[in-house]
C-alpha cells in the first residue's frame, strides 16, 4: 500500500510542468527524458552540455530534499532481474517509440500530438496489463 | 547562461517527481495496478504538469524563436506507425515490470542507488542496443 497523495502530486506535477514550461519558451524544445539521455550518451557531447547540467539539476536536488527538508520513503529490496529486464525495455522501446513519460506524456499531450497522444495510452494500457499479470496471474509483488 | 538555465529546469523537474511521489517505484506500480491497492496519485502530477506545460507551448508559439536558443526544434513527424506503437508497447512493459522510467531512474540514483543504478546501466543498455540494430 501506498498512501493517496493528491496536493504534494499535483504540486510536484506543476514544477514538472514548469520545467517543460521552460524547456518550450526558453528552449524551444521537448523536455525528454529518454531523448535527452541518448543526446548526451551519444558524440556530440560539445553540443549536449546543457543538458548534462539538466542532469546534474534532476540527480542533485532530489538527494538534497531527501537529507534536508523530506526523508524518502523506504526503498525496499527490488528484484535485480526486475530492475535489469525493466532497464533494458525501457531503454530500447523508448528510443523506438521516441520518447517516454516525459516527451510523450507530458509535453507530448501539451502540444496536443497525436503520436504522444497514441504512444502514452500505449504505454499505460501496457504497463497497467504488464502490473496485472505479475501482480495478480504469476502473484509476484514488486 | 545556457547551462544555468537548465540547471534550473532539471532541478524543477527532480524536485517535482520527488515531491509527487514518482521517485518510489511501488507507488508507481501501485497506480498500475488498477485492479489492486490502487494509487490515483499519477493522475494528480499529469493534471499538475500539462497546463502548465500547456501554457509554456502556447506562448512559445507566439515567438518566432525561443528566448534562449534561436530556432524552435519540436518534433515535426505526424503520423502514426508501428515503430512508435510498438516501442511505447516495449516501454510500458518495461515500465510496469520496474515501476521506474527514465526520469524518476536519475532522480534517485544517489538515494537509493540499490534499487536505480543497476536498472540506469539496463537502460543505458537498452538505449545503446537501440542504437546498434538501428543505424
Amino acid at each position: 500500500m501506498t498512501e493517496f497523495t493528491p496536493i504534494s502530486s499535483a504540486l510536484g506535477g506543476i514544477l514538472i510542468g514548469l520545467s517543460a514550461f521552460g524547456g518550450f519558451l526558453l528552449f524551444g524544445r521537448v523536455i525528454g527524458m529518454s531523448g535527452m539521455m541518448a543526446k548526451v550518451l551519444g558524440h556530440d557531447l560539445g553540443k549536449s552540455a546543457w543538458r548534462a547540467f539538466f542532469f546534474l539539476g534532476l540527480i542533485g536536488i532530489p538527494w538534497i530534499l531527501s537529507i534536508t527538508i523530506s526523508p524518502p520513503h523506504d526503498a525496499q529490496p527490488f528484484n535485480p532481474l526486475a530492475l535489469i529486464l525493466g532497464g533494458f525495455l525501457v531503454g530500447y522501446g523508448t528510443r523506438l517509440g521516441s520518447g517516454c513519460t516525459s516527451g510523450h506524456a507530458i509535453c507530448g499531450i501539451s502540444r496536443l500530438s497525436k503520436r504522444s497522444i497514441v504512444a502514452t495510452c500505449t504505454f499505460m494500457v501496457s504497463a497497467v496489463v504488464t502490473v496485472f499479470v505479475t501482480r495478480h496471474i504469476f502473484g509476484v509483488m514488486q | 547562461m545556457i547551462q544555468i538555465i537548465s540547471l534550473l529546469l532539471g532541478s524543477l523537474f527532480g524536485g517535482g517527481l520527488y515531491l509527487a511521489g514518482m521517485t518510489n517505484p511501488k507507488k508507481v506500480l501501485n497506480f498500475m495496478d488498477i485492479m489492486g491497492n490502487w494509487d490515483p496519485s499519477l493522475i494528480f502530477v499529469m493534471a499538475g504538469a500539462i497546463p502548465v506545460a500547456v501554457i509554456g507551448y502556447r506562448l512559445m508559439l507566439c515567438r518566432a524563436v525561443p528566448i534562449i536558443f534561436n530556432s524552435i526544434q519540436i518534433p515535426s513527424i505526424a503520423a502514426v506507425d508501428a515503430r512508435l506503437v510498438i516501442g511505447s508497447l516495449i516501454f510500458g512493459v518495461g515500465w510496469g515490470i520496474s515501476g521506474l522510467c527514465p526520469g524518476p531512474a536519475f532522480a534517485t540514483v544517489l538515494i537509493q542507488p540499490q534499487v536505480t543504478a543497476v536498472y540506469l546501466v539496463a537502460l543505458i543498455a537498452g538505449s545503446l542496443a537501440y542504437k546498434q540494430f538501428h543505424r
